[in-house]
């Protein structure tokens, strides 16, 4: 980076102090990075959580613009573009322009240590996983914003639940972290992808009973921070016309979905990361193209995004399959249950590190085995509704 | 039990009041009871082991052309499963009929309704206000002899003949 | 010393999602919790009273349609009736049968909008659709009834106005094989949900002493645990020939009366609709649609109040002849504006969530109880 904002500024703008040419380059790089990565991320997933939710209610769901409706989310955005950004009278009018982007911030940055592959990182921090919950509390201060800026009651009330509802569950989130990186015993993304293997019990998902209960805390309380239902307090339509972001339009009403979906993608890669063993390839497969080629690496971040998208399609399906809590049942939920089973996951996981130094492969195989049961119960739902439905019900991809 | 043996037990009981009962050409008889007593009638009703009447099924006014309003109960009973009519006639320039709000929660709101589109003044009433019609509006619709206004607010109510446009 | 706080008033309505029309709620709360919630009605006030004293008495059909415009072949069938008796008028058997299929249908229909509805308000949106789907169907076949998908107008003074057209029979037979398992379908997919039962069983508790006082009628008066339907109790057209079952609710999650057992009463009276329907397609007779009427209709002067048991509840047209071409005085009593006045009652110290799941378990339509 530093060598390129040198070369720009010996070639193109010699007449600039190499501090502004250096900013330049750094709001450029991170202007590609939005345009090419994160915004493609988000429409895509929008596309596909679309798609899905329409197949879940029988439905055809967005299949005219582009190949079976992919750009579908490039129209939407164009759209969102053309249409009048209103601004209401009552409105705090720059906490309620700021907010948007606050909230698209927290959840843009965190791509910076997202580990897509064992080279491809934009930022290998040592305190990567801290980073990451730090930036996802920018977005309590964006909604907390927009909900006040917005100067209408339910969008308050909304921006209030979503600060309440966020800080509650950084705490769990915490926890369930904890149990990953006390067995890595490091706070880089990358290095506790490395300290796990590419086989399932090699995985900090199987290692012991404490991180397996510590991974669903970890699903549970990531998606009550990204407010997506059956935790959408925040924006509930139902109930607070549309919470926190209820007087926007246009781009900036764009930008609070920009963020939900980019957490979705956040969510699956720190489950992922800290449980699923990341990019994680095994050695032979790695070893067929050649351990330091750039298929490789292509290699790896496929199975790094198979695994997020896997958990993606669960978050959407029971998006489109449970109804909201109410907020006292949230809370509750919170403090009554996950805290309590997080601080017994994290002191579960250091009496077990203890205790056996060298993991007990026979609970890993127990884990693995309960667990490919519960996956084939799940398969056998499925295919039991997809039996017992009617003709019109039956699953075709592509309409 | 049926509508005589209904208006003989109340007569029993309010023998001094001017309680007659009439049938109709068609349909449905009912009971006609003097305005200030309706809600002693009414505690009677429900009261009654016999009569029992659990339920005030319907409220509403009548207009009595010329100078009159009538305000209709359809009584109901779900343990006997009978029904009442009662009548209060009372006059349009002092249309004031006690509220059995206490007696029967849902007369409430039809009270209000009765009060709104007739314009029945029900006495002890907690809370007269319209409820169909805007607060400020001038009126009771529902009367034989209503004119109405020529705007509200600045809005015209009547729209020019299309014909002779 | 505290801090000071004050109660925050919320403008709920006339637009808001969950009031499903136009109602508002003046609600005063402390934070998620109210403190009370004042229904506010009258926006869809169209005078359909003063309209009935204006037109005959056949031309006031279709206003009752847009009485209830969820459940107008049952509002239709209610103003027929009570004319009829004031005018003393005998329908042919058929069209009482054909009253009874079409009423029975958009019985199913209100219903399971209100179930999706429910279900949407709590913040499941898929059973809403699917609702929805199944709904379309009933509309196609009312469709092929009487040629209307909202609005029917099909009953008619004296029967009704179109006879069944051909294989209208095998088609809803066919329909309501279909329909059934997606009935048990949708019961084991909503309200064996943890969360659904959480949001809605012990919320919104109506007691049987509350129910009869504030002369609640239809679903919620049997939710309450008060066993009566009129089609069963006060019995008109041919439902004595018919068999059904009554539910009531139970209180299987929670207490007696909460809006699970509404929305569990409202499944299994979808379920004993099916069976009326099957009955009735089995029995219906030959012969006329439309009885003998007459040219000007001038029923005698009198009076009569007729009630019908309509989708939501106890509908009760109140008729006042004075012996010309016009009603004196029609008087429409609507389950949902006695619905409505309880509100206030139930919802202090409810959550605002709460209040949500309330209304809409209660079935209430805007258009039924302003008129």
């Amino acid at each position: 980076m530093e060598n390129f904002a040198i070369h720009i500024h010996e070639s193109y703008l010699y007449g600039l102090p190499l501090s502004v040419v250096n900013l330049i380059v750094m709001f450029g790089a991170a202007f590609v990075v939005l345009l090419g990565f994160v915004a493609p991320f988000a429409g895509l997933l929008s596309f596909i959580e679309r798609r899905i939710a329409a197949r879940i209610q029988c439905r055809i769901g967005p299949n005219r613009v582009g190949p079976q409706g992919l750009l579908q989310f490039l129209a939407d955005g164009v759209k969102s573009l053309f249409k009048e950004d209103l601004i209401p009278k009552v409105a705090d009018k720059p906490l309620f322009i700021i907010a948007p982007y606050l909230v698209f911030l927290g959840m843009f940055t965190s791509f910076v240590v997202l580990p897509f592959s064992s080279q491809w990182i934009v930022a290998d921090l040592n305190v990567g996983i801290l980073y990451l919950f730090a930036t996802a509390a920018i977005t309590v201060v964006g909604l907390v914003m927009a909900g006040w800026g917005s100067g209408s009651k339910w969008s308050m009330l909304g921006g209030m639940r979503s600060a309440a509802q966020i800080i509650s569950y950084e705490i769990p989130t915490g926890l369930a972290a904890l149990t990953a990186i006390l067995l890595a015993g490091s706070l880089s993304l990358q290095e506790i992808i490395a300290a796990q293997g590419p086989h399932p019990w090699q995985w900090y998902f199987f290692d012991n009973p404490f991180t397996f209960i510590a991974f669903f805390i970890l699903f549970v309380a990531l998606v009550a921070e990204g407010n997506r239902a059956p935790f959408d307090l925040p924006e509930a339509e139902t109930e607070l016309v549309s919470g926190y972001n209820t007087e926007y339009s246009g781009m900036r009403f764009l930008f609070f979905f920009f963020a939900e979906w980019a957490h979705l993608y956040v969510l699956g890669a720190i489950l992922t990361t800290l449980f699923l063993g990341g990019w994680q390839v095994p050695e032979s497969l790695l070893a067929s193209v050649g351990a330091e080629s750039i298929a490789a690496r292509i290699l790896e971040l496929v199975f790094f995004q198979l695994k997020i998208y896997v958990l993606v399609f669960l978050v959407v399906q029971l998006r489109w399959t449970v109804p909201r809590v109410r907020m006292d049942q949230m809370m509750d939920m919170c403090w009554k249950y996950l805290v309590p089973i997080g601080f017994f996951c994290v002191a579960g996981v250091a009496i077990w590190m203890m205790l056996f130094p060298d993991g007990v492969s026979f609970v890993k195989y127990l884990l693995i085995a309960f667990s490919s049961a519960m996956v084939l119960y799940y398969f056998y739902k499925v295919y039991r509704n997809f039996k017992d439905s009617r003709a019109e019900l039956e699953l075709n991809p592509f309409v | 039990m049926n509508f005589n043996n209904q208006v003989s037990r109340i007569k029993e009981k309010f023998a001094d009041l001017e309680i007659k009962s009439e049938e109709s050409q068609a349909g449905d008889p009912y009971v006609w009871v003097p305005a200030n007593k309706i809600t002693e009638v009414l505690t009677f009703l429900r009261d009654d082991e016999e009569l029992a009447f659990d339920c005030l099924s319907n409220l509403t006014g009548v207009d009595a052309p010329p100078d009159d309003l009538d305000v209709v109960y359809h009584m109901f009973s779900y343990n006997k499963q009978h029904s009442l009519t009662l009548k209060v006639r009372v006059s349009k320039s002092k249309p004031d009929v006690a509220s059995v709000e206490k007696l029967y929660p849902t007369a409430n709101w039809q009270e209000r309704e009765a009060y709104d589109l007739i314009g029945v003044n029900f006495t002890g009433h907690s809370d007269l206000r319209r409820i169909m019609l805007p607060d400020d509006w001038v009126g009771h619709p529902l009367r034989k002899d209503y004119q109405e206004e020529e705007e509200y607010r600045g809005i015209d109510t009547t729209r020019p003949n299309l014909l002779e446009m | 010393m505290g801090i000071q706080t004050e109660e925050m008033m919320l403008n709920m309505g006339p637009q808001h999602p969950s009031t499903h029309g136009v109602i508002r709620f003046v609600v005063k709360s402390d934070g998620e919790v109210m403190t009370e919630a004042v229904p506010d009605v009258g926006y869809l006030h169209r005078s359909i009273e003063k309209i009935g004293e204006i037109c005959e008495y056949n031309g006031f059909m279709p206003y009752t349609d847009r009485a209830d415009y969820l459940s107008a072949m049952n509002a239709n069938q209610g103003y027929a009736m009570v004319v009829e008796k004031l005018l003393g008028l005998e329908i042919p058997e058929r069209a009482e049968y054909l009253r009874v299929i079409a009423a029975e249908l958009n019985r199913i229909i209100s219903h399971i909008l209100s179930l999706g509805a429910v279900a949407m308000d709590i913040g499941a949106a898929t059973p809403f659709v699917l609702a929805l789907k199944e709904r379309e169907k009933v509309n196609d076949l009312m469709e092929a009834l009487c040629g209307q998908r909202l609005t029917y107008s099909y009953v008619r003074i004296g029967g009704v106005s179109y006879d069944m057209p051909p294989g209208f029979i095998e088609r809803s037979l066919k329909f309501l094989a279909d329909f059934e398992p997606f009935m048990d379908e949708f019961e084991n997919l909503v309200p064996e949900n943890k969360i659904f039962i959480e949001r809605t069983a012990g919320v919104g508790v109506i007691t049987r002493e509350d129910a009869i006082a504030y002369n609640l009628v239809g679903p919620n008066l049997r939710a309450s645990g008060v066993d009566w339907d009129l089609r069963r109790d006060m019995t008109y057209s041919v439902y004595p020939k018919l068999q059904f079952e009554v539910p009531v609710g139970v209180g299987s999650q929670g207490v007696v009366g909460d809006s699970f057992d509404r929305f569990i009463v409202r499944i299994k009276e979808i379920k004993q609709s099916i069976s009326l329907l099957k009955q009735c397609f089995a029995q219906i007779p030959e012969g006329d649609f439309l009885g003998e009427i007459p040219r000007v209709m001038k029923p005698a002067v009198g009076e009569c109040y007729v009630r019908t048991e309509s989708s939501r509840g106890d509908m009760g047209y109140y008729l006042i002849s004075d012996g010309s071409k016009n009603a004196f005085r029609v008087r429409i009593r609507t389950g949902s504006f006695t619905s409505m006045s309880i509100i206030e009652k139930i919802s202090r110290g409810m959550m605002l969530a709460d209040l949500v799941t309330f209304i809409a378990s209660l079935d209430v339509v805007a258009p039924e109880i302003d008129r």
